[in-house]
């Protein structure tokens, strides 16, 4: 996998000599390269796919991170930069003969400025922390990932993380002034700047996302939102999933941007209603949570219309939240609805896909096939605004060839996304995990520009190898091998 | 309504075995800008249509050469805007032009760029060979970022030919707000208005009068007029829309025309002359003669950068210039999406 360049220095190096060149300069403490302390590194969030490290650095300064990377780039050593490993891509998935190069030591906010409402940030900081200190100034940082009690914004950044606020308050490219990076050689740039836009081509936009394949983040600076004086949520539940995508649409249609606005499927409905005791309607096919927020005046007239507009699309009951409590407890059900799923079946795998939302019931009865065809259950949570979905599909992982069947699976609600018009990644990213489907989402000639523009920074291809975007000769296997969904013995 | 990307690929190809530069064109509305330019036309201008348009998806794809207004049109019919506020440049701006050159009007920072709009293109890279890059939906991270990296590479990497973007819905009202306060005062009170969770869509200031834009759910408009302090002006759309258009009279006139993008809440460099400040102090124009270096200080001062936006001497840089890391990183991708150098040769920069 690793296509190493011959350099002068180029011998491989044994890892207690890579090690010994670490502790140099690193706290020995934080070189670590024994086996039982090394294990926890072996995965991310993905977790069934795993890797032991050559070794794992945890730098404390911007100096040691670029000391590293030099020593790196002069042997010709993989590095997989890690935050706080929460990924469902497996991007951060250690390299064998690499070094995982963990960001954790960099926790510190370095400045928040309420006026120009932005913060300085080191990459380890986590995405809630962000928005709990800048509470007091009455803003808060957009994006919300599921995970952002624990993902850190370096991570985020190098993700392109969402969450449920996207459709009105963006991504993480679009909540982002600048970022400081390490070069694969060691070099520290800085890409963007206080101001909203910089001369050139758009470098910032192109590292983010780019899941540590172009360079390392040292420092990010993150644009912060004054809080909404109100927000307000309504839930719906249909008997259909037309009607509810419909009411979706009918939202959209009435020049009302939600906050948030997610849908979940009866399955998922009864095992987050079985887990929160949120007040879920048990017997609808389909729940909307609506968000809306803004000025006190404005949620008022926007909640109004949608509860109107709810009922004259078949919503079977409407409920609004009357207090900061029951709104707390209305999305508690669709936050925890991954744990929730997690009780009623040993494994579940999380998928990742983007449709244009018009499809949306064509797309959950050709899951619900493929779900007969495989013999796996799955349950639906969908940021419905902006039209990424999050098909979960239960399995269990000590039941032999039950997690390929998943994978197969998997790999055809993905094809699916792509076939209507959507893509195999809304928020997850690609990491090993999808880099199969990279080949169903792009041609030939387009994954050879993202190689080539991959070369631009990292000419080695040392930079999380194997990673984002497949080899050609991948892509070749993958179509000639592609998987046919095989049917299981009744 | 037209496909031409088949000529433009041709063309491009032919310009290759000839070993000829060239020149990206649209509507020739922003021929100004940039450093001047070299080469053969290769007219994107005719390559218009708009692809796909679904207005409950709050996406529209459309080829690089349509023009802004075919598209305000299109979306003028249900409601819907491009909530950048490009300008139009008198009907003549095009969709891939505005993008190559990251053009964004009073609104951007509150609605976002039409960087932040765009969620796939398509490109003619210096092979000829016609790529897609992103898609038509929200939430896309597949691959590199390539669709928004084209905003402000001014066609260096290759050739837009297709676009798609999200929109969003017209404002159910807006309101315009006018009161007069001095320069050294209104940045500091633009920052603190656009702290607060009030439907603010446009800051200014201009000939010591602050104007502020109110848009959003009449309710919430109305509410937040009456609270702020400033008089009501019904002239106002016509206002935002000359600041978009750059028709106000501060643009007119020969003088060089510089533009700074810096921290919101520095302090105005202290340069006599004619200043404009827009968006809540992120955005600053300024008319006058000066060397790129003396502004590329002041604008580093104040956290950002500066360009010669329009006017002055086109020969020299008229971008500020990049750190020798990052126009080592430029330059390798130039070469990895046009390695014979075809597109705009020192359009951008002189070593582009």
């Amino acid at each position: 996998m690793t296509d190493r360049v011959a350099t002068a220095e180029s011998t491989k190096l044994s890892r207690a000599e890579l090690a010994g060149l670490f502790r140099d300069f690193i706290d020995p403490e934080y070189v670590i390269d024994d086996e039982e302390t090394l294990r926890p590194y072996e995965c991310d969030g993905m977790s069934m796919y795993r890797e032991m490290p050559l070794l794992v650095v945890l730098p404390e300064t911007v100096e040691q991170v670029q000391r590293v990377m030099q020593i790196c780039h002069r042997h010709g050593v993989p590095v997989v930069a890690r935050g706080a490993g929460t990924g469902l891509s497996a991007g951060a998935m250690p390299h064998a003969e690499g070094v995982v190069l963990s960001l954790a030591k960099f926790n510190r906010i370095l400045n928040i400025d309420p006026l120009a409402r932005t913060a300085r940030l080191q990459p380890g900081v986590r995405n809630l922390a962000i928005s709990d200190e800048t509470a007091q100034f009455g803003l808060y940082y957009g994006p919300d990932p599921s995970s952002q009690i624990a993902c850190t914004i370096g991570g985020n950044v190098a993700e392109n993380s969402g969450g449920v606020h996207c459709l009105k308050y963006g991504l993480t490219v679009h909540n982002i002034l600048s970022v400081e990076m390490i070069t694969v050689e060691g070099e520290k740039v800085e890409i963007g700047s206080d101001g909203l836009d910089s001369c050139g081509m758009d470098l910032l936009a192109l590292i983010t996302g780019s899941e540590g394949l172009l360079g390392v983040i040292t420092e990010v600076t993150v644009k912060l939102l004054p809080k909404p004086e109100k927000a307000q949520v309504v839930m719906a539940g249909f008997d259909n999933v037309q009607n509810a995508g419909d009411a979706v649409g009918g939202i959209i249609a009435q020049g009302i941007i939600p906050g948030g606005l997610e849908m979940m499927d009866g399955y998922a409905i009864t095992a987050a209603e079985d887990f929160a005791q949120a007040g879920y309607p048990r017997e609808a096919s389909a729940l909307l949570l609506c968000e809306v927020d803004g000025t006190a005046e404005e949620v008022q007239e926007h909640i109004e219309q949608a509860e109107n507009l709810f009922r004259s699309f078949g919503a079977t009951s409407v409920r609004t939240s009357q207090s900061e409590a029951e709104r707390a407890l209305l999305w508690k059900g669709r936050k925890s609805a991954f744990p929730a799923v997690g009780r009623i079946s040993p494994d579940y795998y999380c998928m990742d896909g983007t449709i244009p939302r018009g499809q949306l019931a064509h797309v959950l009865t050709e899951m619900q096939k493929m779900s007969e065809h495989f013999q796996l259950r799955v349950a639906n949570v969908f940021h419905a605004g902006d039209g990424n979905l999050h098909p979960l599909i239960l399995f269990d992982a000590n039941v032999p060839g039950e997690f390929e069947r998943t994978e197969a699976f998997g790999s055809s609600i993905l094809e699916l996304c792509v076939e209507v018009g959507g893509c195999i990644t809304g928020e997850h990213g690609v990491g090993i995990e999808k880099i199969r489907q990279m080949a169903v989402q792009f041609r030939d000639e387009e994954l050879a520009q993202f190689n080539a523009l991959k070369a631009a920074f990292d000419p080695a291809g040392t930079l999380n190898p194997g990673k984002g975007v497949p080899t050609l000769r991948q892509c070749q296997e993958y179509r000639a091998i592609k998987p046919q969904p095989q049917p299981m013995e009744a | 309504m037209a496909d031409q990307s088949k000529q433009l690929q041709d063309q491009i190809l032919a310009a290759r075995r000839a070993g000829t530069k060239l020149n990206i064109t649209g509507g020739n509305s922003k021929t100004f800008m940039g450093r001047v330019a070299e080469g053969e036309p290769l007219v994107v201008g005719e390559h218009t249509g708009i692809v796909n348009y679904q207005p409950v998806e709050l996406v529209l794809t459309a080829r690089a050469g349509t023009r802004l207004d075919d598209i305000d049109a299109a979306l003028a019919e249900h409601n819907q805007m491009l909530y950048s506020e490009p300008p139009r440049f008198g009907g003549a701006a095009t969709l891939g032009g505005t993008l190559a050159c990251n053009q964004s009007g009073p609104a951007r920072p509150w609605t976002g760029s039409i960087r932040d709009q765009v969620l796939g293109i398509r490109l003619l890279n210096g092979a000829g060979e016609h790529l897609r890059f992103g898609g038509q939906v929200m939430k896309n991270v597949a691959g590199y970022d390539v669709s928004r990296l084209q905003a402000g590479a001014m066609g260096t990497l290759g050739v837009i030919t297709e676009v798609s973007l999200k929109v969003l819905p017209r404002p159910a009202a807006t309101v315009t707000l006018v009161q007069d306060m001095p320069l050294q005062d209104v940045i500091g009170f633009m920052n603190a208005r656009a702290a607060e969770p009030k439907p603010l869509s446009a800051a200014c200031w201009l000939d010591g009068k602050l104007y502020l834009r109110l848009s959003g759910a009449r309710s919430a408009v109305d509410a937040t007029a009456d609270k702020w302090q400033g008089e009501i002006w019904d002239e106002g759309d016509a206002f935002w829309q000359q600041l978009r258009e750059q028709e106000l009279d501060f643009f007119k006139g020969d003088a060089p025309l510089w533009r700074f993008s810096v921290k919101s809440t520095a302090v105005n460099p202290g340069l006599d002359g004619p200043w404009l400040v827009d968006w809540a102090g992120a955005q600053r124009w300024y008319r006058g003669d000066a060397s790129l270096a003396d502004m590329e200080a002041l604008a580093t001062a104040a956290g950002g950068q500066v360009s010669l936006y329009r006017g002055g001497d086109r020969h020299g840089e008229v971008m500020h210039r990049q750190p020798e890391a990052l126009k080592k990183i430029q330059q390798r991708l130039k070469r990895s999406f046009d390695p014979d150098s075809l597109f705009n040769p020192g359009r951008l920069y002189s070593w582009m």
